[in-house]
């Protein structure tokens, strides 16, 4: 019942980590949700809230660093677009729980053939 | 590898796996049976399992808890709703509260166990263990890590729908 096994693929605990924390917080998912429908610059974000243009700069390196989001240059412009790729990894934990039973399946083959060594020794 | 085929079916949140083991029908019968022989692979790495109730009958109920790294304790149950020798079990399997007893606020996973012998000496074993709805499984999934977590998955659903 404790799901504590790193995941085989993509992600490390770390990331993972990274990108739970960076959705923690309800401004920077409204940000994910606004940029998965429609790229958008920084600016255009800050508009979007009632917080400072820095503000909304550190929430938006906060979410690139998780690498749910990915930041280009366009001109003066900074551009802002969700990377689902990250989102949907994060989703792969129904695999953490299979990465489980492995073990535990793992554990029993090991149970019976140390068992059927010292059988086959005796 | 013991393993033969594993299926993770995000629609039905079920996940499948058939294994086959070198070892009589009853000998891994007695892996479910005895809770000596349960708790040596129970328990995921670090967090070894104690069996203290186990009764492997229809109705009938375990108590059992892990142990982490830090002496942390989780405690945990399961109950049984089909027990057919040696070849079928139907389980319950949910988390207790600091008296050990079941917390039934929290999501219970259900989880089939059936045994089929290949030959005298072999084997196959399916288990299939699923979850009631996507809320119970990021809660299970949520355990030990950071906790605005279940939130968050909530939250990417909508986003992934809305996308």
């Amino acid at each position: 019942m404790v799901v504590e096994i790193a995941p085989r693929d993509t992600l490390t605990e770390a990331e993972i980590d990274a990108i739970f924390q960076a959705l923690a917080d309800a401004t920077r998912r409204d940000i994910v949700a606004r940029v998965l429908v429609r790229e958008q610059s920084v600016s255009t974000l800050a508009a979007s809230y009632a917080m400072s243009f820095a503000a909304v700069q550190k929430h938006v390196a906060v979410l690139e660093r998780a690498g749910i989001i990915t930041k280009a240059r366009r001109g003066r412009e900074q551009i802002v677009h969700g990377n689902a790729r990250t989102i949907e990894s994060a989703r792969g934990l129904l695999e953490r729980y299979e990465e489980l039973w492995r073990h535990r399946i793992a554990r029993i083959d090991d149970l019976l053939s140390t068992e059927g060594d010292r059988h086959a020794h005796s | 590898m013991p393993i033969l085929e594993s299926r993770v079916d995000r629609d039905t949140l079920s996940i499948e796996f058939t294994a086959e083991f070198d070892a009589p029908i009853e000998r891994v019968w007695a892996l479910w049976e005895d809770p000596r022989q349960l708790e040596l692979w129970w328990g995921p790495p670090g967090w070894p399992a104690t069996f203290t109730r186990h009764e492997l009958t229809v109705g009938g109920e375990s108590r059992y808890h892990m142990t982490g790294p830090e002496g942390e304790v989780s405690a945990a149950w399961f109950r049984m709703t089909k027990v057919d020798p040696p070849t079928v079990i139907e389980f319950d399997d949910g988390f207790a509260g600091d008296d050990g007893e079941p917390d039934l606020s929290q999501p219970i996973i259900r989880g089939r166990v059936s045994l089929e012998a290949v030959s005298a000496n072999r084997t196959r074993m399916l288990t299939t263990v699923s979850f009631d709805s996507l809320d119970d499984f990021d809660t299970i999934a949520g355990m030990g890590m950071h906790e605005g977590m279940s939130a968050a998955m909530g939250q990417i659903d909508g986003i992934l729908l809305a996308g």
